[in-house]
């Protein structure tokens, strides 16, 4: 039996507890994504995300597309990051199938996937600043730098975004004339840029306020949650695929892993500022010590590929944290089952650990801070 | 030795507003900067102004003729291998057929639905006689959702002049690659004469 | 990195009754893999991660594939008929295999930076609800990924904490990625009546 005054505290609880939806149109979610919050004044209490609003079942059509046709479509999972998902599912199916890589074309793989790391950090720079309420400032900052990486990806690949540029065994076409210095060129400007966006923010009072201490996750449980890529380093674990797994030709370069140590939104924030910086180190390497020869493995295969029976899963550190491709081939043309692993979905699993306790406008920022892209979540 | 963010952690500057004064250093300097540094005011005044495309650019396929005559210099010899291959299954083809209703190497119909084309040029890669190529067109908004977007044979075919203004390097090599194969079969023919 | 079969020893000695083979894998990619019997699935799972030396921490992918009945001729002798003599059939048998989906988890370990070590979990049919254990208990990772493959595969999560549909809507009723699953016919017209435009 609930006693007289216990009814009337909830009832009173009830009354004082507000239900929010914030999304699917919302611009703060980086597309459609919904968040059902339960607020008690400010606080959030509770909050359960919604998924699915731009699902369309990618890995169902990918068992019914040959095994080149699918790689247009990975374009279109992570739209910032084409480059880096055609790197991993092209990595799955050389596993799968033992397709050797010939050097130059591993070389071309880490320079346009380190740019793609590039290009998609400054863009969360400036969404995560425009999640705090910076109209744009530093979104435009972030923005005119990436379409210059962007221009030299369409240069190369013929696409700004929707790239489609990799294939088993290789790349689909060599370097156009002059293009390596022009991403020289770039790399040297860049630094200069990350200064200029460094004095900018890293010390703004406001930015502060906002960012420390808010969403904090200690390692253990990041490790636990699974959670990758830079929000898993921010909580100080030190897990980088790249070093790893050392897929391509990553060992040969000399690069470091930033790590936070608290894994609040500052932490996650600094650490893309600190990762762009090692990017352009290994950037600046891969493209001075580019070696010639072929672009693909004159015995690969890509047109018609049967890849004998079996499994692979082949995984890559992209700019969101590990993406992985798990594919199972029957021997037929067509992936018999054809998984992606997201890193946007599974960072997404603490979201309501981090939110609650938070105040709601400190939500935006948190679900900013883990820079989720609703191509990958939803699939 | 890993660097930790940590090394950067602040709480502001050095008095409280100092950050948000050297960040407005920085918005200052871009805003002045932007009338004498060509650096700083990238974006041009589209649509009266426009940048020029890279050559690998793409945006739609089409179907490359030689000579004057589009129905004479046709490349494609509907062998169907792009439409087998594209991934969204936009490309149509129909065989041309003779009086016996045998088909007949040439493409009766040849549509692209680019309504449903998502640019991916697989269609180029795996085009054995170099008869497809990618466009460059853009802002080809039309008024109706199905029937403008669905480019037929008439509308698809442009002259190899057209592609070689579009992209020299490209259709230079082409251009060599079909020399080549013709070469070969010339070859072929006069061994066949001399057997 | 232990190799499987030390793996497989560890875990039989510390889970006695339960049941886990190899399954291999022959494609370029040796990766095999661990076949658990989902009564200790959840126990194996723990073990594995605990152990000092094995300490898979991490869970990185999850997720189901469906295997459609089979049927496959074959020439050898049945051997689940005879017991202790082998007796040679020499005619093509037709056999069916049923169906049956099956689970998939691959584990890293981030403190040893080892891995993968894959962890398979099969149902005895394609059953509109079939059931497994839940490893979401011991990692937090597959939350999502296992509400997923409720979802899309129509397995049942025992012991998990928000059993629902990830992706679809809630009043959705099939799971799509069975491989028995078809869409609905999609119609080719257009959902705006094209005469109700207005004239241009």
């Amino acid at each position: 039996m609930t006693s007289t005054e216990e009814v009337e505290s909830i009832s009173e609880k009830s009354e004082r507890l507000l239900n929010i939806s914030m999304g699917p149109q919302h611009p703060s979610t980086h597309g459609v994504f919904r968040m059902k919050a339960v607020l008690d004044g400010e606080t959030v209490v509770k909050l359960t995300p919604v998924f699915g609003y731009l699902h369309r079942n990618h890995e169902k059509l990918a068992e019914r597309t040959s095994y080149l046709g699918n790689m247009p479509y990975t374009d279109r999972l992570d739209y910032f990051c084409s480059l880096t998902n055609n790197w991993a599912y092209a990595l799955s199916v050389e596993r799968l199938a033992g397709i050797e890589v010939p050097e130059r074309a591993e070389y071309l793989r880490v320079i346009t996937a380190e740019l793609t790391r590039l290009q998609n950090h400054l863009a969360f720079l400036g969404f995560l600043l425009n999640d705090m309420g910076v109209w744009a400032t530093v979104l435009i900052y972030g923005f005119r730098e990436r379409e210059k990486i962007l221009d030299l990806f369409e240069s190369l690949t013929g696409a700004r975004m929707m790239c489609n540029y990799m294939r088993f065994g290789g790349c689909r076409c060599d370097v156009p004339d002059g293009w390596v210095e022009e991403a020289k060129r770039i790399t040297d400007e860049l630094p200069g840029v990350l200064d200029e966006l460094e004095q900018l923010l890293t010390d703004n009072e406001i930015v502060v306020a906002r960012t420390q201490g808010v969403g904090t996750v200690p390692g253990r449980k990041a490790i636990n949650a699974g959670l990758t890529g830079p929000v898993l380093r921010a909580s100080g674990v030190n897990y980088d695929v790249r070093k790893v797994d050392s897929y391509g030709v990553y060992d040969r370069f000399d690069f470091s892993v930033p790590l936070g140590s608290v894994g609040d939104c500052y932490d996650r924030f600094m650490l893309r500022l600190l990762e762009m910086r090692q990017s352009l180190n290994i950037l600046k390497a891969a493209l001075n010590e580019l070696p010639s020869g072929p672009i693909i493995n004159p015995k690969a295969k890509n047109r018609n590929l049967r890849p004998p029976a079996g499994e692979a899963y082949g995984r890559i550190e992209s700019p969101k944290g590990e993406l992985g491709f798990y594919l199972v081939s029957d021997k037929s043309g067509t992936p018999y089952r054809y998984r992606v692993r997201p890193p946007s979905l599974v960072n997404l699993t603490l979201l309501e650990d981090m939110c609650v306790g938070q105040k709601v406008a400190d939500v935006v920022v948190i679900l900013g801070s883990i820079d989720i892209i609703l191509g990958e979540v939803d699939r | 030795m890993e660097r930790m963010a940590s090394h950067y952690r602040k709480s502001g500057g050095r008095w409280l507003g100092s950050g948000i004064l050297r960040g407005m250093g920085v918005t200052l300097k871009n805003w002045i900067g932007s009338y004498f540094d060509p650096s700083r005011l990238v974006t041009v005044c589209y649509p009266g102004e426009r940048l020029p495309l890279p050559e690998n650019s793409r945006s739609f396929p089409f179907l490359i003729y030689d000579g004057d005559d589009p129905e004479a210099g046709l490349r494609c010899v509907a062998c169907r291998i792009c439409e087998k291959e594209c991934p969204p299954e936009c490309i149509h083809i129909e065989n041309e057929r003779d009086e016996n209703g045998k088909p007949r190497k040439r493409p009766a119909v040849f549509d692209i639905d680019i309504s449903v084309c998502m640019s991916c040029q697989i269609c180029v890669e795996v085009c054995p006689f170099d008869a497809i190529e990618m466009d460059q067109i853009y802002a080809i908004s039309t008024n109706a959702r199905f029937e403008p977007l669905r480019l037929h044979k008439e509308q698809l075919l442009k002259p190899n002049e057209y592609f070689r203004e579009l992209s020299p390097t490209r259709s230079a090599a082409a251009d060599a690659r079909r020399e080549a194969e013709r070469a070969k079969q010339a070859k072929k023919k006069e061994a066949g004469k001399k057997g | 990195m232990l190799d499987l079969e030390t793996i497989i020893k560890r875990v039989q000695e510390a889970v006695p009754s339960c049941r886990i083979e190899l399954v291999s894998n022959e494609s370029h990619s040796g990766h095999h893999s661990l076949l658990v019997d989902d009564g200790h699935a959840v126990e194996v799972a723990r073990f594995l991660r605990d152990a000092p030396d094995i300490c898979l921490d991490y869970a990185s992918n999850v997720t189901g594939i469906d295997w459609l009945n089979s049927t496959v001729k074959e020439k050898v002798p049945v051997t689940e008929t005879v017991e202790g003599e082998e007796k040679v059939n020499e005619k093509t048998v037709e056999k069916t295999v049923p169906g049956y989906l099956e689970v998939v988890y691959h584990l890293y370990s981030m403190r040893l930076k080892q891995g993968p070590v894959i962890l398979r979990m099969r149902t005895g049919n394609r059953d509109p609800d079939v059931h497994l254990p839940s490893l979401t208990p011991v990692y937090r990772s597959a939350e999502l990924q296992e509400r997923e493959v409720y979802d899309l595969f129509g397995i049942v999560f025992d012991g998990h904490p928000d059993m629902r549909r990830l992706l679809m809507w809630e009043e959705f009723e099939d799971h799509p990625m069975r491989k028995d699953y078809f869409p609905p016919e999609e119609s080719d017209e257009s959902p705006i009546d094209e005469q109700a435009r207005p004239k241009q």
